[in-house]
This record gives structure tokens, sequence and C-alpha cells, in this order.
């Protein structure tokens, strides 16, 4: 994309941000294919930094652009000599919305707007991508963000991206990925893998794993917008709004948890007046709508709700961690995995005291998939720190900033085992 | 980032006059857009400044004013919370919205403040202290 140059171009650039998911999942149910339906898009999109400097921006720019995209695809299989049916099946979906103007398009449009971004963000995060290209096309399909833009939020160059995507897209072409909204069993596989894309853009913004800033916010505000977009397309699905309460609750802390010179402030530390009391609220509404869905509730509920008790908290010691070290039970009983035991450990001895956190972390010092998570020595530390075992603490502060990746947070621990010494 | 978008009143929305039928449809669709494009934190909107009260601040004194204000232009009559990439973003999406009023109208849009941008003037003791008033307001809300 051009960098803008004028006030049109800014224009432009916010138009397509706003229109360019619909116009891609529009464009996709008519030409089948997500590669050429964005190559369509971008040209109407360059039409339109050509057309609108002069012309003004139109009325309604995103039906201006999807009939411009419409007009090229036509063109398109012209040029190609596609088999007549294609041709034919074209022109019919091209007259059902005639006459073409704005307002029939758009009213034409909107009854399918929720069927094509739902179809466009399956595709985008079909299992047959890799993890990294689900991330890639989503933030670029669904968030209307520039390959720059994805560059930049994962410090990965752009060529690396820009490649990422076309791969993605002939692995999308070449493996005849159906368009369509996935149902029965398969469905509940298919959003568990949308819900994962979007948390982890939204862990990538929330705690960097890489670089020397501790969060990058964008990413979580792109990450937000899908899940709430997502809630608004799929309203039935408890876990959709498991995750958006999940988001928002989190979020609501990232005011508290850098410091003025950039260090990570855990939670328990933070000062809660400034937590962002609406994102907590719309949380908690989040959360009241997946517990409404009925059923037990998912890992993204679960651990939302758990953000809830601590939300609901306003002072620390106000925290319910007996309801938490309940929610946790019920997490790692739906999802056993070693870093949730971690984290019911850390509520167990909140709730019961460090030596009943200590136990169950004791049982963790041998589980491979630990072995080079800083966090296991972190929490050892801060354990150990509670019962007075500070020669035992400092070596565990140590290893775990041996094995963070973080520069901020790396600098955190190694005070921490400064500060067990000098005690 | 954050932005706050103020629909101007006008002498019809000070008057009481209620938004037409078709308004208040036209309306809802431009909220349900919002909602689904993942924008929309917050809205609502306000009485005329006639139910609204002021407090004036003199010194050490305070002074409580009754409704109605005169200055309607600066007046508001609803307003939304938006989460957007751009002050453009924002800009577009305005001019998607409805006229609110059947007369000429406006609709302002403001950036929130964010902590970085109180600079120097923001000393660690001024938010310490503003954050505990913001705590005891929280407090109170719930």
């Amino acid at each position: 994309m051009t960098e803008p140059v004028n006030e049109t171009h800014r224009a432009i650039e916010a138009v397509w941000r706003i229109e360019s998911a619909r116009l891609i999942g529009g464009l996709v149910r008519i030409v089948r294919d997500v590669g050429l339906a964005e190559d369509l898009a971008q040209d109407a999109l360059v039409a339109a930094l050509e057309q609108w400097p002069e012309s003004g921006v139109p009325r309604n720019p995103g039906a201006w652009l999807m009939s411009t995209a419409r007009r090229r695809a036509i063109d398109h299989f012209r040029h190609r000599g596609m088999a007549d049916q294609k041709h034919e099946q074209l022109g019919r979906e091209f007259d059902e919305s005639q006459p073409d103007t704005a307002e029939s398009l758009v009213g034409d449009m909107d009854d399918d707007i929720s069927d094509d971004l739902l179809r466009l963000l399956f595709i985008a995060c079909h299992p047959v991508l890799s993890i990294e290209a689900r991330v890639a096309l989503t933030l670029r399909l669904l968030g209307g963000l520039t390959t720059t833009e994805i560059a930049r939020a994962f410090l990965v160059p752009e060529p690396t991206i820009a490649q990422r995507i076309v791969r993605a897209k002939r692995t999308l072409a070449e493996a005849r990925v159906p368009y369509e909204v996935p149902r029965g069993a398969d469905r509940a596989a298919r959003i568990t893998s949308v819900l994962g894309v979007i948390y982890l853009v939204f862990n990538e913004g929330y705690s960097a794993t890489a670089g020397d800033d501790w969060m990058r916010p964008a990413l979580c505000e792109d990450a937000l917008r899908l899940g709430r977009i997502l809630a608004g397309l799929a309203p039935d699905e408890a876990e959709v709004h498991g995750l958006v309460a999940l988001m928002e609750i989190q979020a609501s802390r990232s005011r508290a948890r850098v410091g003025p010179g950039g260090e990570p402030i855990l939670l328990m530390d933070q000062d809660r007046a400034r937590w962002d009391r609406l994102l907590i609220g719309r949380g908690l509404t989040a959360l009241a709508r997946a517990e409404a869905i009925g059923g037990s509730l998912g890992p993204y509920a679960l651990q939302a709700a758990i953000a809830a008790c601590h939300a609901r908290a306003l002072r620390p010691e106000d925290t319910d961690w007996p309801r938490i070290v309940a929610l946790y039970d019920a997490l790692s009983e739906l999802t056993p995995s070693p870093v949730i035991e971690l984290n019911r450990a850390v509520a167990i001895s909140m709730a019961d005291g460090p030596a009943a956190g200590l136990d169950v972390v004791a049982s963790l010092v041998d589980e491979p998939s630990l072995r080079g998570y800083h966090l296991l020595p972190a929490v050892r530390g801060d354990l150990l720190v509670k019962l007075g075992r500070l020669g035992e603490a400092r070596s565990e502060f140590e290893r775990a900033a041996f094995l963070t990746q973080n520069t901020r947070e790396r600098h955190l621990l190694l005070e921490r085992a400064a500060a067990c010494q000098q005690s | 980032m954050r932005v706050m978008v103020m629909v101007k009143a006008t002498a019809d929305s000070e008057a009481g006059k209620m938004p037409t039928e078709q308004l208040l449809s036209d309306m809802m669709a431009f909220n349900e857009q919002l909602v689904k494009a993942g924008i929309m934190l917050a809205g609502d909107g306000l009485h005329p400044s006639s139910k609204g009260k002021r407090v004036r601040f003199s010194g050490s004194k305070r002074t409580v004013i009754d409704g109605p204000f005169t200055e309607t232009k600066e007046l508001i009559a609803g307003y939304w919370i938006w989460q957007v990439h751009s002050m453009d973003e924002a800009i577009e999406w305005v001019k998607r919205c409805p006229n609110p009023m059947e007369t000429v109208s406006e609709i302002e849009i403001r950036p929130f403040f964010e902590a970085d941008d109180f600079g120097a003037e923001f000393t660690p003791e001024l938010r310490a202290k503003e954050e505990r008033l913001r705590a005891e307001a929280a407090a109170l809300a719930r």
C-alpha cells in the first residue's frame, strides 16, 4: 500500500481497514479463491487511490470498492477464458445485485456479510495451515493489517510475512479447502482453531515473547476486535464469549502491569486503581453471556472466570482464592497441562499457604515440558522467599532469569535474586 | 486508541423532542454495525440539559446551577466510546452515522488521554493521588 500523502489517502487507508474483510469475504464467495479475492480487492483499492483524490471519497465507499472489484472479477474471468459455466454463474451473481446503486448493493450485501466473514475466518484459521500462517492470514484478511504492520508487530522481516501469506494462499488453493462454515462435529474443532489464533495474537501483544517491550498494545487491540467480531458472528458459542471475556479482563490490566521504567509489575503488586473499569465491565458481561449459554464452562471461560475473581477484588487481600483453586481444578481436569498445574500451585499457596503450593510445584520439577520454562523457577523462588528460604530462592530466581527471553523480565528476576542476597 | 464521539445538542434535542422512528431504527442499525466491527465499547443518549446540574468552582466556593443551559452548541446529547486504530478511522465511522438530528448538527471526536500524554507535568505523586481517587470512585461505583 502506498504511504498516505494527503487527507484522501489517509481516508482511503481508514476505509480499507473498515471494509477490506467484508470486501474480501464477499469476493471469496464469488471467485472461491482467497488469493484471487485479495488481489481483486487490492485492485479496487488501487483504483480508489487513483480516482478518489480527483473525484472525492464516494458516499458509500464500501459499495464502490465492491462493485469495482466485481467488475475486475468479470474482466479476470473473461481474459482467462474461463469455462462458460463459471462465467455464467458470475454473471448471475452480478445480475442479482442490479440495479448497481450503492444502497441496493449494501442491502444485498448485508444479509451475506456475516456468513462471508465467518467463512473467511474459518479459512484463514484452517488446520491445513501452520499456526504462523493462520496468524498472518487472519490479521491480513480479517484485521485489515498491511504486511508491513504485521511484520512490525511480530518483529519479523517484512519479506518473511509476505512469503508466509503467499504460501498460505497457495496451500489453501492446493488443498482445495472448501469455502464453508463447518457444521457438526468438525465445527467445534474449527472454532477452537479460530479461538487459538485470536488468543495467540492477543498474547503476543500482551506478553511479548521476545524483544525489549513487555507489551505491544496494538496487537491486543487487534485481537480484541477480532474476538468481538467473532462474538457477533457466532453468538451461540459459549467459548467465543469466554475468550472475549478473558481478553477484555486481561487487557483491563495493561496500564497497571508496566512500571514507569517499562518493567513488568506482577498481578498482586499492581495498582488496581489503574485497571480499566470499562473493560472489566465488558469482560464480566461477556463471561455472563458464556455462562448463560449453559453447559459446563470451556477452557477460555474458566480462565476468564479466574481472571474475573481478580477483577472483582478491589484489593489483593479481597481475592477469593478458594474459588480460584476450584476453577483451576476444573481447568486442570479439562485441559491437563503442567503450566496450568503451576498456576494451580500458586493459587493453592495463596489459599492454603506457601508450603502447600511448594508441594504441588515439587511434583512439576521433573516435568520435561517445563524444563526451559522460566516461570517454574520464578514461582519456586517466590514461594521459597515466603518460607524464608532465601538462599534456595536466590538460585531459583537466577535460573529463571537465565531462561526468560524477555529483557525486562530478566532484569526483574535478577533484582529479586539480588534482594535475596541482601536480606 | 480510544476516542469519545459526542453528538452535539440542538434546539430540538434540548427541547426534549424525541427522534423519529426512522432515525431511531437507522441509529440502531448503525450501532449494530459498530458492535459487529468490534469497535464500540460503550455509548448512550443523554437527557436535555434541563434535567442536568452544574457545580461551579471558584476558589473554595461551590455553587450548584440548575439546567437548562443556554449555549446549546456546546452541550452534548449523547456519546460513544470507540476503540479505533486511528483518528482517520474514527472519522470514517462518524461519516457513516445517520444524521443524528433533523436540523444541522455536529458530532465531535476526541481522543482519550493516555497516561504518557501527561509527560513531566504529571508527577509520580500526582499520579498516585489521582489513582487513589479513581480507586475510591471505582469502589463507590460497585
